[in-house]
């Protein structure tokens, strides 16, 4: 924290009461939609009963992360036009998530799969691929969850609130409700995240323009002073090498997305599939409020505000724009944003190593509840190795890890999207594709001082190094697959059928995994 | 039925060709046209995948429970 910003009785004492609701919520939310929380189905996805409203709540608040608020501002204060890229890739996430997701949601339904790897276990018959699957969702999770705390040490850090123990309680109250309520916990307050949140972009975008003169005014200032940074920044992307890092980077962010594990567990615990579908209409609602945020970047240029961390450049101008009371409710918006993503994350990194690691390699024949009950004591652990990490680590370990998190998401994708579509890929050729994407991935990652994009070789263009990693991917699986020519063994070993996947009709009954003997 | 979901292909279009939209002018609003343009892409993508939801739903009847108690 290179800021010093001062302690605001006023705003500290509505940012706690504003905390205080929520913890209450998260610990009420047990007894919401009431089920057997001693079932993984219950507490790790609350049921499969969530309905279009709480959907949106959930998806919202779950994948427009804290971090996300603080970090896409900072980008776009410190390089400009080429941190907006956020905007495109949420905007065309939704398109791609309506056409995937329904599949996964009816095939997971069927067969009761809590993760992408028990999907994929079904659908290939193979230890090894889901296994792989799985420990991708693990990594790319674990430094998510530390982010999300960095995000709220930047809101203590704005509210002058020093020292690590107050980081420390927010993390040991949304454990404990984590434990005993599950993903109702999450679902319930982001009820109150996304009010708040809506609450502080709306007035933030209309009362700090009228202060600075205007958007004429915000974006001419940031004109003027971008081009003057160390690494000059620019307003409007202009070489082709910007253009192409530009666009690769919002498709394979958009591709990425929903592969992630805490995605995944959002959209498996609603209702049905015309909820999922129905969802993605409404959720780019999230996506244009996530373009405003970025401009609060701009704004803080032009209220000539110096920040020497990129993270303080929201907090900084909320600090200096608005009166006590909105500051302890903008930031409290930002903190508790940050809880429910954990949350969610948290869960679902548990639910992959109870039915992944735990069930497939320890203890394969554990009843209902001990699966539960493993699940619940991994989302303390995992929450405490998040916590470790951000306090004894240097934060920027914690940035580069997200950003790998990505690339190694997107490996995922051949065996768990492609495979909803076609049964061609042997299950060899995705896993050798999935190790090569991996590496090729992170040593690129690496090599490059995790600067997201790459100058590929042969080919001369800058684009994202995920999507490069996820072509190798393919290319590796597809050679693989021809010299095994092994379709018709696949299809074997699968246990899904083609109807699995297919649209179903919404009907009152409840879900068919929730009802006993129901397999 | 089917066909509708081409519709789904114009934000990918619109989105991924930057030099398309990575101008100054026209302004709106103070907005560089970069930013209003991608701005705009938001409600028009929402809207082209509640159509195609509209369109591609299934026919049948949602409340299977309701219908059969009336045939009762």
């Amino acid at each position: 924290m290179s800021e010093n910003f001062e302690a605001d009785g006023v705003a500290i004492a509505v940012f706690c009461a504003l905390f205080l609701l929520v913890t209450v919520l998260g610990f009420v939310a047990a007894r919401w939609k009431r089920g057997d929380l001693k079932r993984l189905d219950e507490w790790g996805l609350g049921g499969r009963r969530f309905g279009t409203v709480i959907t949106w709540f959930l998806l919202g608040g779950d994948l427009f992360t804290a971090y996300t608020f603080i970090a896409i501002p900072a980008l776009v204060w410190a390089v400009g036009a080429g941190g907006f890229f956020a905007l495109p890739y949420t905007i065309l996430v939704f398109p791609l998530a309506f056409l995937v997701m329904p599949r996964l949601w009816a095939v997971a339904s069927k067969h009761r799969y809590v993760t992408a790897a028990d999907y994929v276990k079904g659908r290939f018959s193979s230890r090894g691929l889901a296994t792989a699957i799985a420990f991708t969702g693990l990594l790319a999770t674990m430094p998510y969850i530390a982010l999300q705390l960095v995000g709220i040490e930047v809101v203590l850090g704005g509210l002058g609130i020093e020292g690590e123990w107050p980081l420390i309680i927010a993390f040991a109250i949304l454990a404990a409700y984590t434990y005993t309520s599950g993903l109702r916990a999450p679902a319930m307050i982001a009820l109150v995240k996304d009010t708040l949140i809506y609450a502080t972009v709306i007035v933030a975008i209309i009362y700090i323009p009228s202060k600075l003169g205007g958007w004429d005014a915000i974006f001419g200032a940031a004109n003027e002073e971008l081009p003057k940074r160390d690494e000059p920044g620019a307003l409007l992307p202009g070489t082709p090498d910007a253009h192409v890092a530009y666009a690769t980077l919002a498709l394979g962010s958009a591709m990425a997305l929903f592969l992630y594990p805490h995605a995944l567990t959002a959209v498996l615990s609603s209702r049905s599939q015309d909820v999922v579908r129905r969802n993605m209409s409404l959720l780019p609602a999230w996506t244009f409020l996530l373009g405003l945020m970025a401009l609060l970047g701009y704004m803080t240029i032009a209220a000539g505000l110096t920040v020497t961390d990129p993270n303080n450049a929201v907090p900084a101008l909320f600090v200096d724009m608005f009166p006590s009371w909105f500051l302890g409710v903008a930031f409290a918006a930002i903190a508790i944003g940050a809880l429910v993503p954990a949350a969610v994350m948290s869960i679902a990194a548990a639910n992959l190593f109870t039915r992944n690691v735990w069930k497939e390699f320890v203890r394969p024949d554990c009843s209902d509840h001990e699966e539960s009950q493993v699940a619940k004591i991994m989302s303390l652990l995992v929450k405490v190795g998040a916590l470790a990490f951000v306090l004894f680590l240097p934060t920027t370990f914690a940035i580069d890890l997200q950003l790998l998190g990505g690339v190694w998401m997107l490996q995922t994708l051949p065996a768990v999207v492609i495979a909803l579509y076609t049964r061609w890929f042997h299950r060899w050729g995705l896993l050798v594709g999935w190790v090569v994407g991996m590496v090729a991935g992170t040593w690129i990652a690496a090599s490059q001082d995790y600067a997201p994009v790459w100058e590929v070789p042969v080919l001369g263009v800058t684009a994202y190094t995920a999507l490069v990693a996820l072509a190798l991917n393919l290319v590796v699986a597809t050679v693989i697959t021809l010299v095994l020519g092994g379709r018709g063994r696949a299809d074997e070993r699968d246990e899904t059928r083609d109807e699995d996947y297919d649209e179903l009709v919404e009907t009152r009954e409840p879900a068919p995994t929730v009802g006993a003997g129901v397999t | 039925m089917r066909r509708w979901y081409l519709l789904l292909a114009l934000p990918f279009v619109g989105l991924l060709y930057p030099p398309l939209y990575a101008s100054e002018d026209p302004e709106l609003f103070g907005f560089p046209f970069f930013y209003w343009y991608q701005f705009a892409w938001v409600p028009l993508t929402a809207a082209l995948t509640y159509l195609v939801y509209r369109k591609t739903r299934p026919r049948e009847p949602r409340r299977a429970g309701t219908t059969r108690f009336q045939r009762s």
